[in-house]
């Protein structure tokens, strides 16, 4: 019978250990969130890019040999709180050269709000050679009641874009945020930087 | 007896306490730790959640009867599928398999209790106050959560009031089964007794050991998910909102981390019923008794690798698509091991057929067809043509209903007269067994072909040329219900009419080996208080 004691004390002390392991197994959930960000960061899956380059960093090395189509495309998540388009639908560029295109939005309620462009590229092995130096989609964008905004994108296609990939798309998709922004507010400006996308 | 208790300290076992047996009244129910007490309960538990989860299973059948609208509108059907599954699911399996874990892993390993019995009446009894916050939610103005069991976002969080109800009846229903597999996992590791070494161990006890890892694994993980998407609608966090700089595909990632053991979880506990099973009416030891429990283990460590098979439509890549795809068909091997040697345990055997051998016999036929369906939808590229399509419900059906809970039934069938003392009706078994197999196969068999034609699931309404195979669905719903009568009766005149009920023999089954049949029959309130011998004898499976 003492041999059911020990048993009964070891199944004490076993259970601390299984406790612990269902702790860890709590926490490793939360750590599958940046487990998948660096993943899709490192890869370009999912359409995540390296997010901003310095324009300092980008040096030109034209290929002027190559053609490779960009198109774009815009989406408006949720009703139609904005009006959204692209200046061009799709345009020819040389991977290594920097190209300017600009974006058209209309806030179409008659109260403020808040925008947030949400990048993404296709297909996966361009996303991670497609570098930006400026884009509406770094920060949020406030929009007055009816205002209309042109925002610029300044991208380039790295040379190295694979040999196989001969269009790539851009797409940004347009959220309301008001209400994060509003959240968010009492902390300071440079905070908000926080919430916004990577890319 | 006496003199042991004396050297136990602390340790000491909450049973001696009450040598003189249960309680009177309800509070033997309330307070009790006894491990076939809390078994008894859940099985109840989870008979009544089997009963719940079936109404809604016939309002959804109802309302599919003919295309159109008829009795519920698009929002309420939703309902009705999202709760049927989550009753079904934690309500109904879960509960049914911990309570076959409660009566019969101590017996079968000559444990006398589990090793928490007080840990084992908390892990019950925060199971009703799971559901009824669950079920609560119909009552609530804007329903029921009808985002589907998986609970994507960002559908999921347009759920109104019910969905922080949602969320915590998944965090109690997460609580009571971890600390209900801890329990399991120390009783089994600690508390067998001397000369059962783990590879003599029955394998009901081995599918339960494994089992409970993968609960204690992956419920966690569902545990942060949820916590994440309560965060998400109320605090402002961006996990899953792209908006804020979150990715709702991430969600699926960490849904499916736990979804795909969960399966194993609801299928690994009859695995183990049938092993034992089996063996008993062919008169002959398990066939390739090592293989079955690498088999099992085999099993539970691909189901962690292979989660992305449920989101190859997502847009994963083509190497991550072969990966998943691959590893998924792996499991094909482990799982074919079982089934062969299920098969060889039969062969020429001295086989008798009675109720609880016919459901095993079903369920290996069955459950087979549902792993080759499974099959099919682990190939990805032919998985975007069946993907949220009714193959993948027939699919799931013919895993989970002739699987798990035909593995259930038969369990009770084979040890109702260990639990009660009197054997149940064989006459009501075999027209309860001939009942459920036709009326299972009508129901689901139809739904292969309007899945593969095209009919999408979770969807009120549907294109004309499917209405044919879905009345014959529905017939087969509406009459496989019923059938189930006809076992909880059978059950409750052995539960509680006992008279008239032939009395049964401690061995009940002239082929039975183990432990458990040991011991008189109805087993007495407290086993096993002196380990027993564990003698070659009673595990004529290991060699």
């Amino acid at each position: 019978m003492s041999e059911e004691a020990t048993g009964r004390k070891g199944a004490r002390r076993g259970s601390w250990k299984l406790a612990v392991v269902v702790l860890f197994m709590f926490g490793f959930g939360f750590a599958m969130v940046p487990l998948y960000g660096a993943i899709c960061q490192l890869t370009g899956l999912n359409g995540k890019n390296n997010g901003m380059l310095v324009s300092s960093d980008v040096k030109e090395r034209v290929d002027s040999d190559r053609i490779v189509k960009v198109q774009f495309l815009t989406t408006v998540n949720g009703g139609q709180v904005w009006s959204f388009s692209a200046d061009q639908a799709q345009i020819e560029v040389h991977p290594g050269k920097l190209y300017t295109v600009y974006f058209d939005a209309k806030n179409q309620r008659d109260k403020d709000v808040v925008g947030q462009a949400v990048p993404s590229v296709a297909p996966w092995n361009a996303a991670k050679h497609l570098h930006k130096t400026e884009c509406f989609c770094f920060s949020q964008q406030p929009f007055k009641a009816g205002e209309a905004k042109r925002m610029p994108v300044r991208f380039m296609l790295d040379p190295q874009l694979p040999a196989d990939v001969d269009t790539v798309t851009l797409s940004y998709t347009f959220f309301d945020v008001t209400e994060l922004a509003q959240q968010n507010a009492p902390k300071s400006s440079t905070e908000q930087q926080t919430i916004s996308p990577k890319s | 007896m006496a003199e042991a208790h004396a050297h136990d300290d602390h340790g000491h076992d909450h049973s001696h306490d009450h040598a003189h047996g249960p309680d009177k009244g309800i509070m033997r129910w309330i307070k009790t730790t006894n491990h076939k007490d809390l078994g008894t309960l859940y099985l109840w538990f989870s008979a009544t959640m089997f009963i719940i989860g079936g109404l809604m299973s016939l309002a959804i059948r109802a309302e599919l009867w003919q295309p159109g609208m008829q009795y519920f509108d698009p929002e309420l059907f939703n309902q009705f599928t999202t709760m049927h599954a989550l009753v079904m699911i934690f309500g109904g399996v879960m509960p049914g398999f911990v309570g076959l874990a409660n009566w019969m892993v101590p017996m079968t390993i000559g444990a006398s209790d589990l090793a928490l019995p007080r840990v084992n009446n908390w892990g019950f009894w925060i199971l009703p106050f799971a559901f009824a916050l669950l079920l609560s939610t119909f009552f609530l103005p804007g329903g029921a959560p009808a985002g589907g069991w998986t609970i994507y976002p960002p559908l999921v969080l347009q759920t109104g009031n019910s969905f922080p109800l949602l969320v915590f009846a998944i965090h109690l229903m997460g609580i009571s089964s971890i600390t209900g597999a801890i329990n399991v996992v120390v009783t089994i590791l600690n508390m067998r007794a001397p000369g059962m070494t783990l590879l003599k161990m029955p394998l009901f006890a081995w599918s339960w050991l494994i089992t409970a890892y993968l609960l204690i694994a992956v419920m966690p993980v569902l545990a942060g998910a949820v916590t994440m998407l309560l965060t998400d609608k109320y605090f402002g966090t961006s996990f899953f909102n792209a908006a804020g700089g979150g990715d709702p595909v991430m969600f699926e990632h960490i849904f499916w981390f736990f979804g795909h053991p969960e399966v194993y979880i609801l299928i690994l506990p009859s695995f183990g019923v049938i092993s034992t099973i089996i063996p008993t009416f062919a008169r002959k030891p398990l066939f390739g008794y090592a293989s079955m429990v690498y088999a099992m283990g085999s099993i539970a460590f691909l189901s962690f690798i292979v989660w992305a098979h449920h989101m190859f439509t997502v847009g994963i890549p083509l190497a991550g698509e072969l990966f998943f795809m691959f590893s998924t068909m792996l499991i094909a091997v482990p799982t074919g091991v079982k089934v062969f040697n299920w098969v060889a345990t039969m062969w020429q055997g001295s086989m008798t057929y009675e109720t609880p051998m016919l459901f095993a016999l079903a369920f290996v036929f069955l459950f087979s067809i549902g792993g080759f369906s499974g099959l099919m939808l682990a190939l990805a590229p032919v998985d975007f043509q069946y993907h949220n399509t009714y193959f993948v419900v027939a699919h799931f059906h013919y895993v989970l209903v002739p699987g798990a809970v035909f593995g259930i039934i038969a369990a009770v069938y084979y040890w109702i007269p260990k639990w009660t003392g009197v054997m149940y009706n064989e006459t009501l078994g075999k027209v309860h067994f001939w009942w459920s197999v036709v009326w299972i196969n009508v129901t689901f068999f139809p739904q292969h072909f309007v899945g593969l034609a095209g009919m999408p699931r979770r969807i009120p309404d549907y294109a004309v040329q499917f209405t044919d195979f879905n009345q014959i669905s529905t017939v087969g719903a509406f009459l496989f219900f019923i059938g189930q009568f006809v076992f909880f009766y059978n059950i409750l005149r052995c539960a509680l009419w006992r008279t008239g009920m032939k009395p049964a023999t401690a061995r009940v089954w002239d082929g039975a080996y183990g432990l458990e049949w040991t011991v008189p029959s109805p087993a007495p309130y407290h086993t096993f208080e002196d380990p027993p011998h564990v003698t070659d004898a009673e595990s004529p499976w290991a060699h």
